[in-house]
């Protein structure tokens, strides 16, 4: 039963993503008027003005530059050319970083906190209101204060990136069963030892679910900030392409951005269901 | 105009007749220079001369007596005994090494248009190399970027609009830090593109109500869209909405019909005319033939920390400005500086903007050379206009000393000595005048001018 919905779900999803790239290929195909130009200022202008070909490309277009990327994805020709692999690879490495950072502060802190009826109640309306911020409003401020354009990057992931782990961490830590803590209290089990064998263990799903959510922010983050400071990156790359009004590119690259925010959160996903315990 | 006449052709146009001044023709000052009078073919060569012909001076101070020497003996057996007893060789080599760059690793930020093509081209064709020095050329994602990444020191030296450094060195938009330019990186290169709908709207007059977009607030495009609205009467505070937008999105803008037109960089004029969005409604030439765009820049810092880095950084832009500057080398600069890494942008239309035959978006094929060029010389009274526009338009509130700020900025002095020992030949004054739409500007009375205009922003 439960495979035959799998596949007849899969079949749903082929015709639609067919359908859809037909729709796509079909609206650019059309080629609008074309007004007659001498043949010397014709070989001046591009295929828009020449031959009313569309400006965004259709997705025979987007499938041959993306096969292009895929065959060689880490060339590099000079600082402001490298191939999309190695972009990719560096918006990765900075989310992980700047992530892992987020992870060893809003973990303990939110222990703490959790833990903690008083400091909890004290520190929400701050956490309420650094929430919010948008990374691109923190970004002018890094660049201002930390005077190091990739060292910015990366604080902006992890300022941006810590508030949901942060408030998750507090609220699994502060709703685990009151009976499981009394057990433990009864039978004199120690502060250190009883946080990490019964708090530890019963909050982790929900701190887990936090680190879910902010994986998802700290790559969306990466994108604003390197489209924003430029040098390597995904971000940059649509950046540059935008800047050549490639919207081929551009196109490959969201796809990519997609892709890759998928994976980070799968893997999330399976860790999650590691923790997770029946009841 | 143009900085690279050569300083060995006698027919330059002189004040006293001869290129020193010391001759009563300029076929007397030839005769008395013989020994470099050919065209150099090699820099090993330039230098070579500029030694010899030292040397010779220094030998015989007086003008009549090296003359009557050379005429004696003939310029080449004067040059065979000169080097017999003085290591000429030697010295040429001394002399091009100059003083050993204290870093040889450098970054300098550009943003990807054509008025960047010096900085960008020296690094494809080798200038920074020929000049001792390891240049990385870093794409930068905005103005207001390569500002915070210059006072940050990410950057050692940046591709700048010409008015930026004023406005940083003064405080404008940032905290004021000193900054200096020793070289403007092109002149004009800029043109006025309106969306196709308005094409039978040639004249500004009717523009009122329109949206206009320009790069950034303290640049050339500001000032030149502005002056240029004000003169048919257009007050471009209040008759028309000028806003600041990067420039691969007015292309963008234009297309999604949300702005009439824009003064822009031409690659991006041209790439609008490419993608058949947009004609060219005039070049900004046609405002100011051989006003300055983009500069070269760095912080004070940098030039007192490193001043022979700064100096091979400033001989290699100027040369590869000299390069850039001779119509027959554009279609290769063109292609060089077409790539990703670089402008990243159609070979087609870096050529039209370079070579200056290009589509003008109605249908017709125009050409003219001087469309963009390049001359560094940093003009001081280019730097006083700059202010006065500032001053104009309320960038500037009280009081300004228009010249102190321009020697402090623009180094004119300076990059006169070093063409000198580069031999080529800058001009003895830093100070032009020149007309701005039919209008002249005196450097000497900043404030007359600004009070001249009827449309400015009260102050």
């Amino acid at each position: 039963m439960t495979s035959s919905l799998r596949l007849r779900a899969g079949l749903v999803s082929i015709v639609l993503l067919a359908a859809f790239l037909g729709v796509w290929h079909l609206a650019t195909r059309s080629t609008g008027a074309t007004t007659t130009m001498s043949p010397e200022y014709a070989k001046l202008m591009g295929l828009t003005a020449t031959q009313g070909k569309s400006a965004m490309p259709g997705p025979l277009d987007v499938g041959a530059k993306l096969w292009e990327h895929l065959r060689r994805p880490f060339y590099d020709n000079g600082p402001n050319d490298k191939g999309l692999g190695i972009q990719l690879g560096y918006s990765i490495a900075r989310v992980g970083l700047g992530y892992l950072l987020a992870v060893l502060v809003a973990i303990p802190l939110g222990f703490l906190i959790g833990m903690s009826p008083l400091l909890s109640k004290a520190l929400d309306p701050f956490i309420q209101v650094l929430k919010p911020i948008s990374p691109l409003a923190w970004m002018p401020l890094a660049l201002y204060t930390i005077k190091d354009s990739s060292i910015s990057a990366i604080f902006v992931i992890f300022i941006c990136s810590i508030w949901p782990m942060l408030l998750n961490t507090v609220f699994g830590v502060a709703s685990v069963r009151k009976e499981w803590i009394n057990v433990a209290r009864t039978l004199e089990v120690g502060t250190v030892r009883r946080a990490f064998t019964v708090i530890l263990p019963a909050a982790a799903p929900t701190i887990l679910t936090g680190m879910r959510i902010s994986i998802g922010i700290a790559w969306l983050v990466i994108v604003a900030a390197e489209m924003l400071v430029g040098g390597t990156g995904i971000g940059y790359f649509v950046w540059n392409e935008w800047n050549n009004l490639s919207i081929t590119n551009v196109i490959i690259a969201i796809l990519l951005i997609g892709i890759i925010g998928m994976l980070l959160d799968q893997i999330l996903a399976r860790f999650t269901r590691l923790v997770t315990f029946p009841e | 105009m143009s900085t690279f006449d050569d300083p060995f052709d006698a027919n330059r146009n002189l004040r006293s007749g001869c290129v020193c001044g010391q001759h009563a023709s300029a076929g007397e000052h030839e005769a008395a220079l013989t020994l470099r009078c050919e065209p150099v073919e090699s820099e090993e060569k330039r230098y070579e001369g500029v030694v010899a012909s030292a040397v010779m001076r220094a030998m015989f101070p007086q003008d009549v007596a090296r003359r009557a020497f050379l005429k004696s003996v003939g310029a080449s057996t004067a040059l065979a005994a000169l080097s017999q007893f003085f290591p000429l060789q030697t010295a040429t080599e001394v002399f091009a090494q100059a003083g050993a760059p204290e870093k040889k690793d450098l970054k300098v930020g550009f943003i990807p248009i054509t008025c960047a093509t010096p900085i960008i081209m020296a690094a494809p064709l080798g200038f920074y190399a020929k000049h001792g020095l390891n240049v990385e050329v870093v794409k930068t994602a905005g103005w207001a970027v390569v500002r915070d990444k210059t006072i940050n020191k990410e950057y050692d030296a940046a591709h700048m609009l010409a008015p930026m450094p004023l406005a940083i060195s003064l405080g404008l938009g940032s905290n004021p830090i000193p900054f200096a330019v020793p070289a403007i990186e092109n002149i004009n290169g800029q043109g006025i593109t309106l969306a196709m709908k308005h094409k039978d709207k040639r004249d500004p007059k009717d523009w009122k109500g329109m949206k206009f977009a320009i790069p950034f607030d303290y640049s050339m495009h500001n000032y030149l869209l502005r002056y240029y609205l004000a003169e048919h009467g257009i007050d471009p505070d209040t008759d028309v909405q000028l806003r600041s937008v990067p420039p691969p999105e007015m292309v963008a803008n234009l297309r999604a019909d949300n702005i009439d037109g824009f003064l822009a960089p031409d690659n991006i004029c041209q790439r609008a005319i490419y993608d058949g969005v947009g004609f060219m409604h005039i070049l900004s030439k046609e405002i100011w033939d051989g006003h300055p765009c983009c500069s070269f820049a760095a912080s004070r810092e940098f030039i007192t920390t490193a001043p022979n880095s700064f100096a091979a950084l400033t001989r290699a832009i100027v040369d590869a400005t000299a390069y850039a500057s001779k119509a027959e080398n554009r279609k290769q600069i063109a292609e060089a500086i077409a790539p990703a890494n670089y402008i990243n942008a159609p070979v087609t239309v870096l050529e039209q903007v370079l070579t200056g035959t290009y589509a003008d978006g109605l249908g017709g094929v125009k050409t003219d050379a001087k469309r963009v060029d390049f001359d560094p010389f940093p003009w001081q009274s280019f730097a006083v206009w700059m202010l006065t526009q500032m001053k104009r338009w309320g960038q500037i509130k009280g009081d300004v000393d228009y010249k102190a700020v321009a020697e402090q900025v623009y180094l004119a002095t300076d990059t006169k000595k070093l063409m000198t020992e580069m031999g080529l030949s800058p001009p003895a004054s830093a100070y032009k005048s020149f007309s701005v739409m039919g209008k002249t500007f005196d450097p000497a009375k900043p404030e007359d001018y600004v009070a001249s205009f009827k449309i400015r922003k009260a102050s």
